[in-house]
């Protein structure tokens, strides 16, 4: 499968846009990626394992976390994943900082 | 490292605040960047997802984030940015915006939209670099906003 790295990750996969990994399943690519690329490890997951809260995986047009297997889900080699971290903020009421 | 932006662009996301004042808008910067510059080359409009609280907050849905990766993709080109306005408040990043930058090397484009709650107009736009590499180093710091017009490339 390919996986698409978003810009700000593209530091730790020697400026590749997109890696091929192998894995039967979203976690297992992730495994691959991580293998390939340790410092990936620490951007995707918290210290427990878990994917980090703002980091979003798409499997195609899907969102991981809301597929019935999750992270087991079964992918193909021509399957596509993509990491892309949430963008979101605001103006709240407790006022700007300059 | 400035943003170099076509002014018909920067014009553009100034206008999108207008726009959907007093809600906040928001947008997606394509470009290239390289050591000492990001350059923007086309701008994506986005919605706003958190219409329970518009006014004061936004949220690009991962879907169009995809589809503006997919977009860059074919041109060549990175997502290099963001912007949103802050209606009836300063040009300035918020504590919201500083908790949810998660683009290390992005700009965060800010423009304040002041008004009468019916109609808007867009004041200052200010730019900030996300510096840092992980979430404990992170940090806002001023970028300068240089135009750049696309006849001259």
């Amino acid at each position: 499968m390919n996986i698409h790295i978003p810009t700000p990750l593209r530091t730790y996969t020697d400026k590749q846009e997109t890696v091929s990994v192998d894995g039967a399943t979203v976690a297992e690519g992730l495994a691959a990626l991580t293998a390939a690329f340790p410092a990936m490890q620490q951007h995707l997951f918290t210290a427990e394992g878990k994917l980090r809260s703002f980091v979003n995986v798409y499997l195609n047009d899907d969102d991981v976390r809301y597929l019935p297997a999750k992270e087991d889900s079964l992918v193909a080699s021509t399957d596509e994943l993509t990491i892309i971290p949430s963008i979101a903020g605001g103006c709240t009421l407790t006022g700007c900082c300059r | 490292m400035p943003l170099i932006i076509p002014q018909p662009l920067y014009n553009q996301l100034r206008a999108h605040g207008e726009e959907t004042y007093p809600h906040e808008c928001c947008g997606i910067l394509l470009g290239n960047s390289d050591a000492d510059h990001l350059t923007v080359c086309q701008l994506i409009r986005a919605g706003n997802t958190r219409t329970d609280s518009a006014h004061n907050r936004y949220n690009i849905a991962p879907q169009e984030l995809i589809a503006a990766q997919r977009e860059a993709r074919k041109h060549n080109l990175d997502i290099v940015g963001f912007y949103h306005s802050h209606p009836d408040h300063p040009a300035q990043w918020s504590p919201t915006d500083f908790a949810e930058a998660h683009w290390f090397g992005c700009a965060y484009v800010i423009t304040s939209v002041d008004g009468d709650k019916t109609t808007g107009h867009a004041q200052l736009t200010n730019s900030f670099l996300l510096t840092g590499a992980t979430e404990e180093d992170k940090a806002f710091i001023p970028q300068r906003i240089e135009f750049d017009s696309p006849a001259s490339k």
